[in-house]
């Protein structure tokens, strides 16, 4: 008996540890072969940091960079306002004409292949150019694609939030006499201020990562990075994508720990003085 | 309680904003955009622009689908063949997700209570870093001399694989049925494991400890009680790796190769190669009928999952 829980103990364990080396290995090996000075991983030919180099010379894609983050700021913004009102819909009224249309509006993009919706959405923002003369493609219909895909992300992340509070709060808050809209900015919005932060954050990613939405909305002279990668990789190995690889993941790491050392002193901030 | 909180602030102010803004956006463009492909795939090359299949003259309202497009997609043995390889290929990636990601998720939801929350944030993680990346990342990793290709080939592994099929030769991993199975099982392992483990997680411990008291031993526990309870988990799961597998075109168009027909990138092709915008729509449509039946059983389970 000893034996085999011994024996299932270390099968789990194994199985854990193979599941995480298969998730963060790709990632590994970016990250190492960017510092390869040999273009192709057949061989490593010694440590080298020209490809960062190279990288900040290549103005094809610092160019993307600069109109990828300017898309993902703006995406994710109008994805939290919009998810946020989304979000307490769902939660908070129960029963309204078309509901159910209206969560599964907000659903189908999580599943729907992204071809599908950046065809359709495609196909009518040129009907719609057709019939007023805009908008042109480019920014803003980059902008509306992406819009489209964080806006399921973000309102999920916020309804799970909006979920768990206790109604009591907020009932409280209009027993005493508070506004409807002062209840919403006094007590609601500050209780799920974090869900709105990551709700946000991963927004941010998604859009920035985006290559189907943006291929099939994008105009003339309006690359993102994720496109210029996609058309990069396409060829063939570039070292230089995995220079971007290490840069991406030193800036998200850095990201990660800023925001759950935040979360953490804020969890210590609320057990010291519960307000 | 709540829904009086929701009718105060529907009244004074006139709310239905917060309803009517989200909603007006999606009717506007995912709604309707929907319908426009619905009516291009019934449409000539020509007529994209302004061309109405619907047509008003004398009193009369005719409507004119032009059904080419279908009966295209229907002679040329191409699409049945992309439409049948997408399945095959998204099923043989969800059992993949399944074989590796149940016992996972299960011994997550088994591991010491303190562990799962950093164990959790593990499988989350990898989404924070770019999925275009991570997918190119096996294109280096299967490459020749790449840290999987290499143990791959010295453990003969390769002889195995061209035995099965899933690579033409031993020694080439890359733009195979191999590679594509590979990386798409890798893309979409987090989401069969996250509602794995949220179901697994919730399983009552008693029910187990009953089952092993009565005589029932670890195997057939497993197979009669957890399983059979985790249902719902597997269920969504399965369908949130099928359903976007159907139609996926990054990882195909990086990983896959000659042989592996799949429907997102024909769709991809008919738009950008030959600019065949109503057949474009007309794969479109199909896809879209071939994950509405998965799709109604992931709504399903979530509505399951949502009652207490």
């Amino acid at each position: 008996m000893m034996n085999a829980v011994k024996l299932a103990r270390g099968v789990s364990r194994i199985w854990l540890l193979g599941g995480y080396a298969f998730l963060y290995l790709p990632i590994v090996a970016l990250i190492v072969y960017s510092f390869n000075d040999s273009p192709v991983p057949e061989a490593w030919t010694g440590f080298t940091l020209k490809w960062f180099g190279l990288l900040g010379q290549d103005e094809e894609l610092m160019g993307a960079l600069g109109l990828s983050a300017r898309v993902a700021f703006f995406s994710a913004t109008a994805a939290v306002a919009l998810g946020l009102l989304a979000a307490w819909t769902i939660v908070k009224l129960r029963r309204f004409r078309g509901r159910a249309l209206f969560i599964g509006m907000i659903n189908a993009p999580l599943l729907m292949p992204e071809v599908i919706v950046g065809l359709s959405l495609m196909l009518f923002l040129v009907s719609l150019q057709h019939l007023l003369g805009f908008p042109r493609r480019g920014f803003v219909t980059i902008w509306l694609g992406h819009v489209l895909l964080c806006l399921s992300y973000a309102t999920i992340v916020i309804e799970a939030r909006l979920r768990e509070l206790p109604a009591q709060l907020e009932e409280a808050a209009l027993d005493l006499g508070a506004q409807p809209w002062q209840v919403f900015w006094l007590v609601t919005l500050p209780l799920i201020g974090q869900s709105l932060a990551s709700a946000w954050l991963l927004s941010f990613t998604l859009s920035l990562d985006d290559v189907v939405l943006s291929e099939f909305l994008s105009g003339p002279g309006a690359t993102t990075l994720p496109m210029v990668i996609f058309s990069r990789a396409r060829l063939g190995l570039s070292p230089l994508i995995n220079a971007v690889a290490t840069v991406i993941v030193v800036v998200v790491s850095l990201g990660v720990i800023a925001a759950s050392l935040w979360l953490a002193r804020q969890g210590k901030n609320k057990q010291e003085n519960p307000a | 309680m709540t829904k009086t909180f929701a009718l105060k602030l529907l009244r004074p102010n006139g709310a239905h904003a917060v309803v009517g803004v989200p909603y007006a956006w999606l009717l506007l463009f995912f709604a309707l955009p929907f319908l426009i492909v619905l009516r291009i795939s019934f449409s000539e090359m020509e007529a994209v622009r302004v061309g109405d299949i619907f047509n008003y003259s004398d009193g009369t309202l005719s409507l004119r689908l032009r059904v080419a497009n279908y009966l295209f997609l229907g002679q040329d043995d191409l699409y049945l063949r992309a439409y049948l390889s997408s399945l095959r290929y998204a099923a043989l990636t969800t059992i993949g997700c399944l074989a590796i990601g149940y016992p996972f998720a299960y011994f997550m939801a088994r591991s010491k209570p303190s562990h799962q929350p950093l164990l959790m944030m593990l499988v989350m993680l990898p989404f924070w870093t770019s999925f275009l990346l991570r997918v190119y990342a096996w294109k280096v990793l299967l490459s020749p001399g790449g840290w999987v290709a290499t143990p791959i080939h010295a453990l003969g592994l390769d002889r195995l694989l061209a035995a099965l099929g899933l690579i033409e030769a031993p020694g080439l991993l890359m733009h195979t049925p191999f590679s594509l199975l590979v990386g798409m099982v890798y893309t979409y392992l987090p989401f069969m494991v996250l509602p794995l483990y949220a179901t697994l997680s919730k399983l009552d411990v008693r029910l187990l400890e009953a089952a092993a008291d009565l005589g029932a031993t670890p195997w057939s526990t497993f197979w009669r009680i957890t399983v059979p309870l985790s249902r719902r988990g597997i269920v969504a799961g399965a369908m949130l790796v099928f359903i976007p597998c159907v139609g996926e075109y990054v990882t195909p168009e990086l990983l896959g190769g000659p042989r592996t027909l799949m429907i997102g990138r024909v769709l991809w092709d008919e738009f950008f190669g030959n600019n065949d915008w109503p057949l474009a729509s007309a794969i479109a449509v199909l896809l879209c009928l071939l994950v509405l039946l998965p799709m109604a059983l992931y709504n399903r389970a979530q509505a399951e999952e949502a009652r207490p």
